[in-house]
């Protein structure tokens, strides 16, 4: 089995208890959820293009068992990074994932929240990298991740009263 | 006036090293909790000379945020145009001529030993040694002056565009980088090694000092000769070729100590490698054109796309979500030392202040490519 095969049995794990890839769940706090019309799951991009082997599009609450079982399975954490979609009232987050050496398999895990209330579990327990990358996302965005040690800003001063990326920020 | 200060033998004290402080190369601050002359607690506080690059993407069209890119890491500024055209070419589906990769290859693989020449001349500054500055300088200029003839910068390059590059390279430009390859190869062991390298007293000040194990690479993400120097095999350019890299015979280096030392022979022998990457292009250089047929206002479609590339200080990632429009709609940009410089504060403690700006230093930091 090649490791693009290998890490998609593994990460399936994620969505056993469900019906995966075909009915949508509902997030509790995702009430405008339709603007996102594929469903959680495990997809193959085509790497050449996208320069991602595998994207995974989960629920907020499973990025941390996304994060562990990417861990298990020897990856490191190459960047977190946030997008802002205002027109459908959401956040997004993206992790990307990679192999220190050997084969290159590039995971995206991508997780949206509602933008009024932009909240995600840490995973810097898992990785400790992702502590100041989730700095900078605060920062930027105003994603708070629960349960993070020290979410204070990174980049920007720390008297500042904004989230720059936001795309509504007016400066 | 002048109290002195007596400490309890269990009292410990804050120390700010920076942001101005001339080891840290930049704005760099650090704080640190000190016992004596010993790091209980390290925090690299950032920021200082944060641009906001990323929201400048957006604010701008593909093209116009190539000069920006430059401006991060000032040091390797051509591996980071390069980036920029790779992962705009791959979303948008841009050819490239085989020439203009070529070209690409050279300079960028120039600039890179322009990058450690400088690294190691202010690595040694940081040490107490100022002679290998000058040495360093004169080869350096060697390869400013060569990347100016095409490139029309000696610091700040904006050379790349996408499908390809914006100057051809003239008969001087080869022959003036073979006579520098010939330069650099017999200085390299009379210079650079016999001088400095085998010197007892660099190797006291940096041999088993700065440990990094493999698995804390791992965990922060480290990549690059930081990573390399763990005994890690990973350089983007074999892990996940991109450009022409693929058409070159080089090795990656790996030191599997992890020390100070084993970074400064992993980047020592890059420079060897890179020489060879630019002599093999020099021989086998195609012709043709240096610059496709690009539409002059690109719109990609829709969607999510990454690409890495190496520069000296590691993996260099574009995350680029696209919708359609003529501007980014997001650009994350994974600079490689931010991540390796987030493992500082766990591999300091303990360590001995002054091993610890040599540990710094081997880290090998370019602060407005962390702040962005």
């Amino acid at each position: 089995m090649d490791l693009t095969e290998t890490t998609r049995t593994a990460l399936a794990a994620l969505f056993s208890g469900e019906a995966a890839s075909t009915t949508p769940v509902a997030g509790d706090d995702a009430p405008e959820a339709a603007a996102e019309p594929a469903p959680f799951g495990i997809s193959e991009p085509d790497p050449v293009r996208t320069g991602t082997w595998l994207e995974v599009r989960c629920r907020p609450d499973q990025v941390v068992e996304a994060a562990r079982i990417l861990d298990d399975q020897g990856f490191f954490l190459e960047s977190i990074a946030g997008v802002d979609w205002p027109d459908s009232g959401q956040m997004e987050v993206l992790y990307d994932y990679n192999r220190l050496g050997g084969t290159t398999c590039r995971v995206l895990v991508r997780a949206r929240v509602t933008r009024d209330e932009p909240v995600l579990p840490t995973i810097s327990h898992v990785f400790p990298a992702a502590d100041w990358h989730e700095r900078e996302t605060f920062d930027f965005y105003g994603v708070r991740f629960e349960g993070h040690a020290n979410l204070i800003r990174i980049l920007l001063p720390e008297d500042a009263d904004f989230h720059p990326l936001r795309k509504d920020y007016q400066p | 006036m002048n109290v002195p200060v007596h400490l309890r033998p269990d009292e410990t004290f804050v120390l700010n090293l920076g942001p101005q402080h001339p080891a840290t190369h930049g704005v760099l601050r650090v704080k640190l909790t000190m016992d004596g002359e010993y790091i209980v607690h390290a925090e690299p506080v950032l920021g200082y000379i944060h641009r906001m690059h990323e929201k400048l993407a957006e604010a701008g069209t593909f093209a116009q945020f190539m000069p920006n890119t430059a401006r991060m890491d000032y040091l390797h500024a051509l591996a980071f145009n390069h980036g920029w055209a790779l992962v705009v070419e791959k979303a948008a589906g841009i050819e490239v001529p085989e020439r203009a990769e070529y070209i690409r290859v050279i300079t960028v693989e120039l600039n890179r030993i322009a990058s450690h020449l400088l690294w190691w001349a202010a690595f040694l500054l940081d040490l107490g040694g100022f002679t290998p500055l000058l040495y360093a300088f004169d080869d350096r200029e060697q390869i400013i002056d060569l990347l100016e003839r095409v490139t029309g910068s000696r610091l700040t390059y904006c050379y790349m565009r996408f499908g390809g590059v914006c100057n051809d390279i003239d008969d001087e430009f080869v022959a003036g980088t073979r006579a520098f390859i010939q330069r650099l190869r017999g200085r390299l062991p009379r210079i650079y090694h016999d001088l400095v390298t085998h010197n007892i007293i660099l190797i006291k000040r940096i041999k088993d000092i700065g440990f990094v194990s493999a698995e804390q690479c791992r965990r922060y993400g480290a990549t690059g000769p930081v990573a390399r120097g763990s005994g890690i095999s990973y350089d983007v350019r074999k892990n996940e070729p991109y450009s022409v890299y693929p058409e070159f015979d080089f090795d990656i280096p790996v030191f599997p100590e992890g020390d100070s030392m084993a970074r400064y022979m992993v980047r020592m022998h890059e420079i060897e490698q890179s020489l060879r990457i630019i002599e093999q292009a020099l021989d086998k250089l195609p012709g043709g054109p240096v610059l496709g047929k690009v539409p002059k206002m690109l719109k990609p479609e829709a969607g999510y796309s990454y690409s890495a590339v190496e520069t000296a200080r590691g993996s260099l990632g574009h995350r680029l979500v696209c919708d359609g429009g003529k501007n980014p709609y997001k650009l994350k940009l994974r600079s490689p030392t931010f991540s390796n410089l987030s493992l500082y504060g766990e591999v300091a403690e303990g360590m001995l202040l002054a091993d610890a700006l040599a540990f710094m230093g081997s880290l090998d930091l370019v602060i407005p490519e962390i702040d962005r």
